[in-house]
């Protein structure tokens, strides 16, 4: 593999990484919630499928159908009943919730799956690929993911924008009790987003697994991905969570160029860049100690 | 039977008492001026009788239904809406889309999108702009007219002047004018007493958190108003 193909790759690398961070980025956005067990309700997303798939034998796109819409459900239950207490109680409350359910749901998974390791199938466009060049490949099922996301993204996009429960959204993010002042039901809105959040985190961590093998503590791996991705695109910006999981994607593959055990190595170099730099461009963002009282 | 009933409302900001023992009734259509002096209770009886602040004690019944518990949103939903004091815009979203987040409330009447804008034509160009980049008066407006479009049976508006140049008070005041006239139900905090007394049919005047005196807006003095707003008069 040459470099070009190599930076093609971590672009379309990128899709699964971008639609990793949606939902951690919509959440955070919303609520101010950090989803520390993202990652893990993306692999438990995928576990459903694998469940499906062994059970009912149909294909894992086919999958999708039941996964997705109960990932809605989870979504809307765990933010009226847990994640809603937790956001009364303040702040790190809701981190320190998040980072207890990661720690449930990877036990959970491997009571019931046991700790092995296993894939989902990704049918015949898994393993083909468009062979442009002898230097050129275009793997079909990433870019899949990629358009896939973008769709997603876009699709997320209009919804906020053009839509009713998007300016109530938009609205309750930025203030909550002026919103419930207009009639909004806060609590309803925060529980939508935390479904939309939850969606696209299991139909992530469907591909995720239908890419590669997963056993039940993969979620953490996945969530300090998207998280990067997220911190890499910028807070907010549903665009630019694409832009940082296809900066994240190349880095990645670029580092795989060099040695393949760089490969999540480079990633991790550039979000620490692109963390030093924002800070360092925010006036005063660097300021470790705390000025003095003339300041 | 009064629109609005509230008796005996208690409510504090952790130690402090804000509003004690208020007892008072809106009839519908009168417009109601509540003045005081900072800290007298105001804005937190009207957030309390929007939902927005829980009372320590007491009852807002609004008509005929006891509201006390339910959340602001709720009490939106059966028409009670509240202008809060800042004007409190969604800063990032258009004029627009800041009108259109009172859809929430589900009450269609009167007000639409296409009536409030001409009611303030001075937002109709404004209606694609982001609201952080409007002026003070252009902001308050736009609260106003957000609002209007819940089509509320009982308007709360808490010092809509406040921070406002002059010539924008009078803007919003012309704006407001046919709404006074009309049957609507508003309770008005206003600092402003000359302009209380001149909009409002009723007066109401607070003091350390308790309603000190209560008349009809033609027949009280403005010294009658001002005794009683810094605590001379002999009760």
């Amino acid at each position: 593999m040459n470099w070009a193909n190599a930076v093609l790759h971590g672009i379309l690398l990128g899709g699964l990484y971008a639609l990793l961070a949606t939902g951690l980025s919509l959440m955070f956005g919303v609520m101010r919630i950090i989803n520390l067990a993202h990652g893990s309700l993306a692999l438990l997303g995928a576990y459903m499928a694998f469940l499906l798939v062994e059970h009912a034998h149909i294909s894992t796109y086919l999958a999708l159908l039941p996964v997705l819409p109960g990932a809605l459900v989870v979504g809307y239950v765990l933010q009226r009943t847990l994640l809603e207490r937790s956001l009364r109680a303040g702040e790190l409350v809701p981190l320190l919730t998040t980072f207890g359910l990661l720690i449930v749901i990877a036990n959970l998974l491997e009571y019931f799956f046991s700790p092995d390791v296993h894939s989902l199938d990704s049918g015949r466009i898994g393993g083909a690929s468009w062979r442009i060049s002898s230097h050129f490949t275009l793997p079909w099922f990433d870019a899949l993911i990629l358009g896939v996301a973008v769709v997603v993204l876009g699709g997320l996009q209009l919804l906020l924008r053009r839509t009713q429960i998007g300016r109530e959204l938009r609205a309750t993010a930025a203030d909550p009790d002026t919103a419930e002042l207009l009639g909004v039901d806060a609590r309803r809105v925060y529980a939508t987003a935390t479904a939309i959040a939850v969606a696209t985190a299991a139909l992530a961590g469907v591909f995720y697994a239908m890419r590669s093998a997963f056993d039940p503590f993969a979620g953490p791996t996945q969530l300090i991905y998207a998280f990067e991705a997220v911190v890499i695109g910028g807070l907010g910006s549903l665009w630019g969570t694409l832009l940082g999981g296809i900066v994240l994607g190349v880095a990645q593959t670029v580092s795989a160029q060099i040695d393949v055990q760089y490969f999540a190595l480079g990633g991790h170099l550039v979000f620490l860049a692109v963390l030093i730099l924002r800070t360092a461009l925010q006036a005063g963002g660097l300021r470790v100690l705390p000025r003095g009282a003339s300041a | 039977m009064s629109l609005l009933e509230v008796r005996d409302l208690d409510a504090r900001h952790g130690l402090l008492q804000a509003v004690r023992q208020v007892s008072l009734d809106v009839e519908a259509g009168e417009t109601l001026a509540l003045v005081g002096a900072n800290g007298a209770g105001k804005t937190t009886l009207l957030r309390t009788i929007a939902g927005a602040h829980r009372p320590s004690a007491g009852r807002v019944v609004f008509d005929g239904r006891d509201v006390t518990r339910l959340s602001p949103h709720e009490r939106v939903r059966l028409g009670i809406a509240l202008v809060p004091e800042g004007r409190r815009l969604f800063p990032e979203l258009t004029v627009e889309e800041n009108l259109r987040v009172a859809a929430a409330a589900g009450r269609a009447g009167r007000w639409t999108v296409e009536e409030v804008l001409e009611t303030f034509p001075l937002l109709a160009p404004l209606r694609r702009k982001v609201a952080k980049s409007l002026s003070g008066g252009e902001q308050q407006a736009t609260a106003i007219a957000r609002a209007l479009l819940t089509n509320p049976r009982l308007l709360l508006l808490d010092e809509v002047s406040l921070g406002l140049a002059p010539i924008a008070v009078d803007g919003v005041y012309a704006a407001l004018q046919p709404l006074f006239e009309s049957d609507a139900t508003i309770v008005l905090v206003e600092q402003d007493l000359g302009r209380a007394l001149s909009v409002a049919t009723r007066v109401v005047c607070m003091l350390e958190g308790r309603l000190v005196l209560t008349g009809a807006a033609a027949e009280l003095s403005r010294e009658q108003v001002t005794d009683a707003y810094f605590g001379l008069a002999k009760a």
